[in-house]
């Protein structure tokens, strides 16, 4: 109960005029650099650092998390208008938002993503400001077999779903996981797979495949097929807008499945990537309109922009409690905390109350400060599409590789981006899916890591997978879900003929 | 005590006479900070109290942009400045990893096509152990890993890189073998020693105040000639003097730190060098930069021009047969 109390002290610092003008101003910015793909919440967030430095530091960390709201909202914006994720993790967000945009519901799509993120981003500062000791507490039982069986757990709940054939599932995953490895290796110290190229020194930039195979595979794919989208007739008024709010409801399953998947990723360091991805996953999986999904169902935009924005924030609290950032934007407000002379970590919470709960205050605030913001410009940009292609075809072009030269500042990835703008354009042709690339990209060194750490702890002993009930029971769920459509498949195919040996 | 005096006598010599010359050369367009870490890290962290000094107390007349360059352990950022050769706009921040990096990868630089600059401190590393481990000091700590070899995992940043080379000298010193497990920074070692999952690190002291503040680790021994300078209690019965050196506590290493380094690219004006030199020196100079190095429990120590160079070639030497005895070196 105490925490409620620091809360509503923390709503007394941030609730001031100049607070939520810093946050109008920070959720403005986010929403700017979130829609550009490449730039995103790290750079966005690392550019707007300097200014900081003069401010005290819960106005700066006001000022800097809104940006980091506003980013996120805006990333959702380009998936659904234009297939091309301005943050990783909205990439699942693709998956129907952009062919419900295709269908002209644009204005639905984009309703909907904003207030379902809302409501993830709500949910996960409501555990924040329950929780945050014991949470704390519990991520202190998190190492190396556990994270591991944590991004176990994002894979098995993505593969088999598809319809594409497994093996080309297979393939894609591989391929993922081998631009994962490309740079310099944790573990051993070495290089990998750089050929000699310096570029490659710091490995190949997610946000660069992103751009490259949706944006640019999408372009060139768009123009095969005629040069239009097929949203251009529909007009966005603001009723559509209120219309789907009132829809919302019908996804509560959804939303409070969502919420919770992205909080656990969001407090064991799975982030907001693997989160969405999980969630999609679990949505289809357990939906009565499983062949819906992909083709424009409002429940697969609704589940990752749910899980994304309850990982997103519940991972502030790793940050502030151990040190640790879930994310690299997390990480860059940490260095932020410790030139505004703040030392993150356990004796935050005790030592600067004032500034841990003026921050947790100002996530409610801003966040519905957000919502509101983001739900006024979706007329705006749900009107772009109705710009003909001709005149938007070539300017979405420029934005992605202005969006790719951002990310490191090189030109080498220009080239890079156009790459695998081929490629994108040749998977979707001979029908590979992106998804199993872009999700094994994310996690594939992460999970790696945490594989060969546990491996030299264990002297390469398997067994340590289950050498205690938190991995055990995230290994066995991780499995279920990886083996459980194929085996109920086999169990109901060796059932079916009444006359087969009784030895199966 | 004579080592550290003269040391002091002889920056404050190299700063004086990096201060004659300054007044010939002066930047004309933004400076370029180059940090050799992603964001959040301890050289970014160093690189932007820098940044946040100079326009504090305007010691520069143009303005700074900071990048991060961290891929490949700050190889992307070294690469960077040997590329822009002769531009005396591009300031690089770093560790000794600069001129380590390439004994360990294959890299496509070379340490001498850096220009040093400056090195501003030296990060102390400290032995920590989890706090209700039953080991009060690091002599019967050892000597519980010695009775079971290759049984205590130590836990630090990624592979080759500092904290293993400490490792590997506290191996060789006494005798122990532990189980290295590399993680992918300090940060991460430090909160899998406060949980628990593994049984020592070699943290700086910044990496870890947070949870020996907390009371879940306790500090062992400090890597360094002399015991840390006097400050407030951290916990209730201890301060970072109260920490014993290593020496004292019977691990006979003398001095194992971390140099923060700053670089220009090769070829550029010898006034350059001697104009930021002078600039840093201004910076360590600022109750900001006190405050900083209290803060994360660094070494105050200002290194420029030949004192920079020597000092550079004995760490270097001094790691590099650390490296060799590890076959770690690539050709």
């Amino acid at each position: 109960m105490e925490n409620f109390a620091s809360l509503l002290h923390g709503f007394g610092v941030a609730l001031t005029t100049y607070h939520v003008t810093l946050m109008m101003i920070g959720v403005l910015l986010g929403i700017l650099v979130g829609v550009l793909p490449g730039l995103g919440a790290p750079n966005g967030v690392s550019l707007l650092l300097p200014l900081t430095f003069t401010m005290d530091p819960v106005a700066a960390i006001i000022l800097l998390t809104s940006m980091y709201w506003g980013a996120l909202f805006g990333g959702s914006t380009t998936s659904i208008l234009f297939n091309i994720p301005g943050e990783p993790s909205s990439v699942a967000t693709t998956f129907d938002g952009y062919p419900m945009a295709r269908q002209g519901q644009a204005a639905q799509a984009l309703t909907l993503a904003f207030l379902s993120a809302g409501f993830g981003a709500l949910m996960g500062v409501i555990l924040i400001t329950i929780l945050s000791s014991w949470v704390a507490k519990f991520a202190l039982r998190f190492s190396s077999p556990e994270y591991f069986a944590v991004y176990f757990l994002a894979f098995a709940s993505f593969v088999g779903l598809g319809a594409a054939s497994p093996f080309k599932t297979i393939v894609s995953m591989g391929l993922g996981f081998a631009f994962a490895a490309v740079g310099m290796d944790t573990v051993s110290g070495g290089l990998r797979l750089t050929f000699g190229f310096n570029e490659l020194l710091s490995g190949i930039s997610f946000l660069i495949a992103v751009i490259g195979l949706f944006g640019i595979g999408e372009l060139v794919l768009t123009m095969e097929e005629g040069l239009h989208f097929d949203g251009i007739k529909v007009r966005v008024r603001a009723r559509d807008v209120v219309k789907t709010i009132a829809t919302l409801p019908r996804y509560w399953m959804t939303l409070l499945r969502s919420s919770a998947i992205g909080c656990w990723m969001g407090i064991t360091p799975g982030g907001p990537t693997a989160a969405s991805f999980m969630s999609y996953g679990l949505a289809k999986r357990l939906s009565r309109r499983k062949d819906a999904f992909g083709h424009g169902e409002p429940e697969g935009v609704v589940a990752p922009e749910t899980a994304d924005h309850a990982a997103g924030s519940s991972a502030i609290l790793p940050m502030l409690a151990l040190g640790v950032p879930g994310s690299a934007t997390a990480a860059v407000m940490m260095g932020g905390l410790m030139i505004w002379g703040l030392n993150p970590g356990p004796m935050l919470f005790i030592e600067r109350p004032d500034f841990v709960w003026g921050l947790i205050a100002s996530m409610y605030l801003g966040n519905i400060v957000a919502v509101l913001m983001v739900l006024a410009t979706i007329p705006l940009f749900a009107s772009i599409l109705r710009i003909p292609f001709a005149i938007i075809g070539p300017i979405i072009v420029i934005v992605c590789f202005i969006g790719a030269y951002t990310v490191a500042g090189r030109p080498f990835d220009l080239w890079l981006a156009l790459l695998f703008g081929v490629a994108g354009y040749l998977f979707k042709k001979l029908d590979y899916p992106i998804a199993p690339l872009v999700l094994a990209m994310v996690l594939g060194d992460k999970a790696e890591d945490a594989f060969r750490q546990s491996m030299i702890m264990s002297k390469g002993s398997l067994s340590i997978f289950w050498s205690n009930g938190l991995v055990a029971t995230l290994m066995v769920i991780g499995l279920a879900l990886a083996f459980g459509p194929a085996l109920s498949t086999l169990a109901s195919r060796l059932a079916r003929p009444k006359t087969s040996s009784v030895a199966a | 005590m004579i080592k550290k005096t003269s040391w002091l006598v002889a920056s404050a010599i190299a700063v004086t006479f990096g201060g004659m010359a300054h007044a010939d050369w002066k930047p004309t367009k933004p400076v370029e900070f180059v940090v050799t870490s992603s964001p959040g890290g301890g050289t970014d962290n160093f690189a932007r109290v820098v940044q946040s000094i100079i326009s504090k107390h305007n010691l520069m007349d143009q303005s700074i942009v900071v990048t991060n360059k961290g891929g490949g352990s700050g190889a992307e950022g070294y690469l960077y400045a040997k590329v822009a050769a002769g531009d005396p706009h591009k300031l690089t921040f770093g560790t000794n990893n600069e001129y380590l990096l390439p004994y360990v990868a294959k890299l496509a630089y070379k340490p001498d096509e850096l220009t040093p600059v400056a090195a501003m401190a030296l990060d102390e590393f400290l032995l920590w152990v989890n706090a209700t481990s039953p080991y009060q000091d690091a002599k019967s700590y050892i000597e519980a890993v010695k009775a079971k070899p290759e049984s205590f995992k130590m836990g630090g940043s990624q592979s080759k890189d500092t904290d293993q080379t400490l490792t590997s000298l506290i191996q060789s010193a006494t005798g122990a073998k532990f189980i290295y497990v590399p993680f992918q920074g300090g940060g991460a070692a430090g909160v899998q020693l406060a949980g628990g999952h593994i049984d020592s690190n070699t943290n700086n002291p910044n990496e870890n105040a947070g949870q020996w503040k907390a009371g879940a680790v306790k500090p062992l021994c400090v890597f360094s000639p002399t015991r840390l300078q006097e400050g407030p209690k951290v916990t209730a019965a201890m301060g970072w003097a109260d920490i014993p050196t290593c020496k004292e506590a019977g691990i006979p290493i003398d001095q194992f730190q971390m140099p923060r380094t700053v670089w220009l690219p090769a070829g550029v004006p010898s006034e350059a060098v001697a104009y930021y030199a002078d600039v840093l020196k201004k910076v360590s100079a600022t109750p900001e930069w006190k405050e900083y190095i209290d803060r994360t429990s660094q070494t105050n120590r200002f290194l420029a021009g030949e004192e920079l160079k020597k000092f550079i070639a004995s760490d270097d030497a001094k790691n590099r047969k650390v490296f060799e005895q590890e076959g770690w070196i690539v050709r």
